[in-house]
Parts: structure tokens; C-alpha cells; sequence
């Protein structure tokens, strides 16, 4: 036979489809999706700047944020202390740096831990089903019903504050909500044929689970992660404002913000917590943009 | 000489209906209820009935994906040795799971979108001790040529396949351990009909070459006839009649059988046939109709049929076996 010009357009634009169709694998779509949203851009910008900042504190500013210096206190703003001083003459902005790793790694730390926690007891449990279930359910359920300041307030006055203590805390109360998200999909995974033929197979029931499953069930999860990521450092702030967080003596955002409680600080030196007040919700934005990205961009239904 | 695979006991599922605050069991939905049934070696066995009469139920329980609530299900080595499967310890199915095989009806949802194809087939290979990842690599391969598709093919995701693909890739799944007997449930009913064709050539040709046993699950009694050695129609979870498939098509002996044939399109339009509407819905199967299950809708119920329940009997056309359960058979019973 013989092939005609546009059989051989035809056969080259089939061959071009065929390479590109196949080449396009599902995490570029994803990602692609989730740069194309301005906002989970800009807040992954500025979140990794500000992350970043955190972590190499020390290369960025000269001070350290617990010497006293009593001879600069309570400086306003300036080419030299950028955020001023505060009562002790420690520079602002160097705490707010350092406060940084400490908040950050405790929003992201109890996120991370209390979404393993609950994924190990939602996947096991939600794929088993029967009394374990049964039983797991309603121990989340005492751990969220659990009033979190009031077991704050317990652990301080039995162990006293620590770094520790409000982690722990976090991840008690929160690996609940966690454990829900991850039951409630693999409850509807478990219907899927593959994950039917794998048990033809007889395969374990923790290979099935924590391999197979697992991944399907983990962007809703990722979400999770990112918006409690950014309640834990409101709540830490929260709570270091009221002192009953991280000790005084460690830098921490919500321990920087802790001065505001003096109506003289409040009234007169804006610039002790005005800006680190102002990083927290900045952060705290930027991370609720990305997990609105992602959930948009994993999100099945609405792929476009 | 005819030698089962498989023989089917009195085979019960159950489901518990459960309703209220507190959870209770209030009644049980009887999606397969004793169901006997052999299975012979080498054949391809039909199984139809309407949807939700329990077909994929009772393929489920012969792989043990659902446990029977009351039967046996006994499978019969080539050499003769029979094992009860629904009392064994679930690491003891271990060496029969090997040789029952499923492939499954929903062709968008039987492949995990997260692992490339040789990433979710490697694990049962693995169990069962194929350890060197090149030997996984050249049965998967060699499987996926065996069905028409490229080698290379074992690297992409599911959802770069078409449901035919997809099929064929859940037919490599099942393969892949060498099974004796695969439960085909509904394995082309999602697909266009000129791809059904081709999976079914398909099918048939690796059942000659791997010398298969298929269970056969249809709601579509227009394909088996060309397919299916034998072929049992279910109804309300158990089964009315059972026979060779031609003599299903020629000498029907049970009603519902006798409707189903009917609503079958004919393409050839002199052959004028009396299509049997089968009035109202299949019946709630937690609380079935007593007497016949089927008698609310028979055309031909008699008193009888409404108090007194049918038993599966024997009879025998066209010199076969042939199996139903209808009160008004007059044809003289083997025992
Ligand atoms: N896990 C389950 N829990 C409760 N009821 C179930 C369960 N699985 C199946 N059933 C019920 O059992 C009955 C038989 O279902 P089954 O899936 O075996 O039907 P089927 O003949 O395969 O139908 P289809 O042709 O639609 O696939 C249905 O009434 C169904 O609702
Ligand atoms: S027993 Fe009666 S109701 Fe049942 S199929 Fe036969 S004729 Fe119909
Ligand atoms: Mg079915």
C-alpha cells in the first residue's frame, strides 16, 4: 500500500500523541494544577522564606536572642535593630527568627506526629473494621471531646511547662481528627476491586493497608497536616501569651507576643508585638494557602 | 471422565441489615442462600441471574473474600485430595489461593492508581517466593505479552490504559500465580461490545493454553451460549436451574430461565419470539417471598408455588443432567 501524505501526517501526529499521552504521569498534573493557583504559590513562597530565615537565623543577624543588653532597651525600630529592642534590650527581630524554629517546629512537628498516630490506628482500624474499630472510634472520641486548655493546665501544674509537654498535649488532642480522615477513606477504599485482589492473594493485612491503600488515602491527609499545622502555632501562640505554653525562657513567637500583656508595652512600644503578631498570621496564611492548593489540586472531582 | 475442582455445599452468605442507635443486627440480607454447585475441571461454567442476586457474593465466597456464613466449599487437587477451604486457618489457604483466581467486573477501579502495574503485581509474586526482581519482571512481561500488550507497558499507571487494557492488565493479575480456576465475574460487561469480543477470544485462548477453569459470572445470557460449557441460573441467591448451555437454550425448563432466554435481542427478525416481561422488581433478598422466591412474578404460579418451596431436582433431556427447581416440571425426576 501506498502511503499517501496524509497518512504520514496522520501516523506522525499518532506517534507524537502516543509518546506524549504516555508521558505525562500523574504527579506532573497534580503539581501543574497546584502552581497555576496564584495564592498556594505565594504562600509557599513566603513560607519557605520565612522557614528558611528561621533556620539560618544565625547568619542573618549579629544578636543573640537571649543576651541582655541594658543598655539598648526599649529602642524603637532602626537600621540597627529592625524591630527594635525589647524590655531587656534583646533584638526583636533576632527573636522572632529564633522563635521561629521553635514555633514552626512545634506546629509542624505535632502536626506531622498526631497525622502518624492517627493514620496508624485510622488505616489498621478502618481496613479491619469489627470491634477494633469499634474501640478506636471511641477513644477518639474521649481524646476530642478533651478540653485542651484544661489538660494544658493539668500537665503544667503535675510536670511543669515544657517544649515536650505542649507537643504532647497537641498530638493527644490531635491525632483524633486525623485518625477520622484516614478511617473514613480507607473505609471506602476497602471496597476497591485491587484492594479486594490483593486479599485473593492473601497478602498481609499490613502490607495491603499501609503499601497499598495507604497512598489513596494520604492527599486529604496532607491537607490535614498543613491547616493543623497552622492551628498548633496559633494555639502554641495562644497559649505562650497566656504563659502556659513553652517556658518563658525560650524564644517563641507566642512567647515574643507574651510582653503585649503590660498595657505599658501594648500602649507605647508597638514594635515588641506588632510584627512578630504580624509574622504569626502572615505564616499562618501562607499555610492555609497551600493547603488550599493542595486540595484543590488532589482533589478528584475537580480535575479539569 | 468428568473430575471436580471445586464442589459447593450448601453454600450460605449472609449479611447482617443493621439499623438504629445502638447498631442492632435487625434482619439478614440471604445474598447466597445453599447454593450446591460442582464445578468440574477443565469447563466453563456459567453463572446468571439478574443484578443483586448474589452471583459476585458467591464467587467472593469461594475465594473466601467474603466469609460463607453456613457450607462447604471443598476443592479437589488434580490428584484427587480434597480440602474443605471455609474451615481452614487463614494462613493455611495460602496454597489454594494460588490456584483461585478472581478477575473483577469494575475496570476503572481494580487497579491501584498509585503503583505502576509491575509495582502492584510484584507483591503476590513476591509471597509466593518469586524473590529476584528480573524473574518478577520476566513473568509479568512475559504474561503481559500473552495478552496482546507491550512489555514495556508494566511501567505506566493505570490511568494511562483504556478499560479494555485495564481488563486485560486484571487477567495478567490473575494469572500471574498460575491458578487453576478463575472466577471471571462480569469480566467484559464494562467494556464496548467490539472490545467484549476481543477479551472474551482472549480469555478462551488462555484458558485452552493454561488448561483454566472459569466461573464464568454474566447477567447477559446472550454471550454464555457460545462461552459456557454448563451454565446455572441464580435467582434470589440460589440456584434454579442448571444444565448444559444448550440445552438451557432449547430445553428450558424453569420460568425464569425460560424469561431471561426471552428478553435475549434476536437479530435475525423472522424468528419471531414471545418476549416474557418479567413483572415488578427482584424481591427484597432479607426478606424473600415465601414459597417459590419466585413466584410473585412467575407467569406460571399455581397455589402450590405460594406455600410450598421447590427443591433443586434432576432430570434429564437430551440425554445430560439437567437441574431445576419448579413444581410444575412433568418430566419424570432422576435420582
Ligand atoms: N458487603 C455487603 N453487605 C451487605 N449486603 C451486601 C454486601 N455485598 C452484597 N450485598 C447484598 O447481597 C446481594 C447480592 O449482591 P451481589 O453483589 O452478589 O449481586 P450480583 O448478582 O453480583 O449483582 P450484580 O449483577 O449487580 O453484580 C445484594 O442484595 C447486595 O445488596
Ligand atoms: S415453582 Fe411455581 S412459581 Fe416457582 S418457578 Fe415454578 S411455576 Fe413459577
Ligand atoms: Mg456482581
Amino acid at each position: 500500500m501506498v502511503k499517501t501524505s496524509l497518512d504520514r501526517k496522520f501516523d506522525q501526529i499518532k506517534k507524537r500523541e502516543e509518546e506524549k499521552s504516555f508521558s505525562i504521569k500523574k504527579r506532573s498534573r497534580i503539581v501543574s494544577k497546584f502552581l497555576n493557583n496564584r495564592l498556594a504559590v505565594v504562600g509557599l513562597i513566603i513560607f519557605t522564606i520565612i522557614i528558611l530565615a528561621s533556620l539560618f537565623a544565625p547568619l542573618l543577624s549579629p544578636y543573640d536572642p537571649m543576651r541582655v543588653d541594658l543598655r539598648s532597651m526599649r529602642q524603637a525600630p532602626s537600621f540597627d535593630h529592625w524591630f527594635g529592642t525589647d524590655s531587656t534590650g534583646r533584638d526583636v527581630f533576632t527573636r522572632v527568627l529564633f522563635g521561629g524554629r521553635v514555633s514552626i517546629f512545634i506546629g509542624l512537628g505535632s502536626a506531622i506526629l498526631s497525622a502518624v498516630v492517627g493514620i496508624a490506628v485510622g488505616c489498621y482500624a478502618g481496613y479491619k473494621g469489627g470491634w477494633i474499630d469499634v474501640i478506636a472510634l471511641r477513644i477518639s472520641e474521649i481524646f476530642m471531646s478533651f478540653p485542651q486548655i484544661i489538660l494544658v493546665l493539668l500537665l503544667v501544674s503535675i510536670t511543669g511547662q515544657s517544649l515536650f509537654n505542649l507537643m504532647a498535649i497537641f498530638i493527644l488532642t490531635g491525632w483524633g481528627g486525623m485518625y477520622r480522615l484516614a478511617r473514613a477513606r480507607m473505609l471506602s477504599l476497602r471496597e476497591e476491586e485491587y484492594v479486594q485482589a490483593l486479599r485473593s492473594f492473601g497478602l498481609s493485612t499490613f502490607t495491603i493497608c499501609y503499601k497499598h491503600m495507604l497512598p489513596n488515602a494520604l492527599s486529604p491527609i496532607m491537607v490535614n497536616i498543613t491547616l493543623s499545622t497552622a492551628m498548633f502555632i496559633l494555639t502554641e501562640a495562644g497559649l505562650s501569651f497566656l504563659g502556659l505554653g513553652v517556658p518563658l525562657n525560650i524564644p517563641t513567637w507566642g512567647n515574643i507576643l507574651n510582653v503585649a500583656q503590660d498595657i505599658l508595652i501594648l500602649q507605647n512600644y508597638w514594635w515588641m508585638w506588632g510584627p512578630v503578631g504580624l509574622v504569626i498570621s502572615v505564616f499562618v496564611l501562607c499555610v492555609n494557602f497551600i493547603g488550599d492548593g493542595l486540595r484543590d489540586s488532589t482533589d478528584p472531582s475537580q480535575q479539569g | 471422565m468428568k473430575k471436580e475442582i471445586l464442589k459447593l455445599r450448601d453454600v450460605k452468605v449472609y449479611f447482617p441489615v443493621k439499623a438504629g442507635v445502638f447498631n442492632r443486627t435487625v434482619g439478614h440480607v440471604m445474598a447466597v442462600d445453599g447454593v450446591d454447585l460442582d464445578i468440574y475441571r477443565g469447563e466453563v461454567l456459567g453463572l446468571a441471574g439478574e443484578s443483586g442476586c448474589g452471583k459476585t457474593t458467591l464467587g467472593k465466597a469461594i475465594l473466601r473474600l467474603v466469609e460463607p456464613t453456613n457450607g462447604e466449599v471443598t476443592y479437589v487437587s488434580k490428584e484427587d485430595d480434597e480440602t474443605e477451604l471455609t474451615s481452614l486457618e487463614k494462613k493455611d489457604m495460602d496454597p489454594f489461593r494460588k490456584k483461585l483466581q478472581i478477575v473483577f467486573q469494575d475496570p476503572h477501579s481494580s487497579l491501584n492508581p498509585s503503583f505502576t502495574i509491575f509495582g502492584s503485581l510484584q507483591d503476590p509474586l513476591k509471597k509466593f517466593g518469586v524473590n529476584s526482581k528480573e524473574e518478577r519482571r520476566k513473568i509479568i512481561g512475559d504474561l503481559l505479552e500473552a495478552v496482546n500488550m507491550r512489555r514495556e507497558y508494566m511501567d505506566r499507571y493505570p490511568h494511562e490504559f483504556s478499560g479494555g487494557q485495564r481488563q486485560r492488565i486484571g487477567i495478567v493479575r490473575a494469572l500471574c500465580l498460575d491458578p487453576e480456576l478463575i472466577v471471571c465475574d462480569e469480566a467484559v460487561s464494562a467494556l464496548d461490545v467490539s472490545i467484549q469480543a476481543q477479551v472474551l477470544q482472549l480469555l478462551m485462548q488462555l484458558k485452552k493454553d493454561n488448561n483454566l477453569t472459569y466461573l464464568f459470572i454474566t447477567h447477559d445470557l446472550s454471550v454464555t451460549e457460545y462461552l459456557c460449557d454448563r451454565i446455572a441460573v441464580m435467582y434470589l441467591g440460589r440456584i434454579v436451574e442448571l444444565c448444559d448451555s444448550e440445552d438451557l437454550y432449547k430445553n428450558t425448563l424453569h420460568p425464569y430461565s425460560e424469561a431471561l432466554i426471552s428478553a435475549i435481542p434476536v437479530a435475525d427478525l423472522d424468528k419471531k419470539t414471545k418476549r416474557i416481561v418479567l413483572e415488578g422488581d427482584v424481591p427484597s433478598p432479607v426478606n424473600p417471598p415465601k414459597g417459590c422466591p419466585f413466584h410473585p412474578r412467575c407467569p406460571k404460579a399455581k397455589d402450590i408455588c405460594k406455600t410450598e418451596v421447590p427443591t433443586l431436582k434432576k432430570y434429564s433431556t437430551n440425554g445430560n443432567e439437567h437441574y431445576a427447581s419448579c413444581h410444575l416440571i412433568d418430566l419424570p425426576e432422576i435420582s
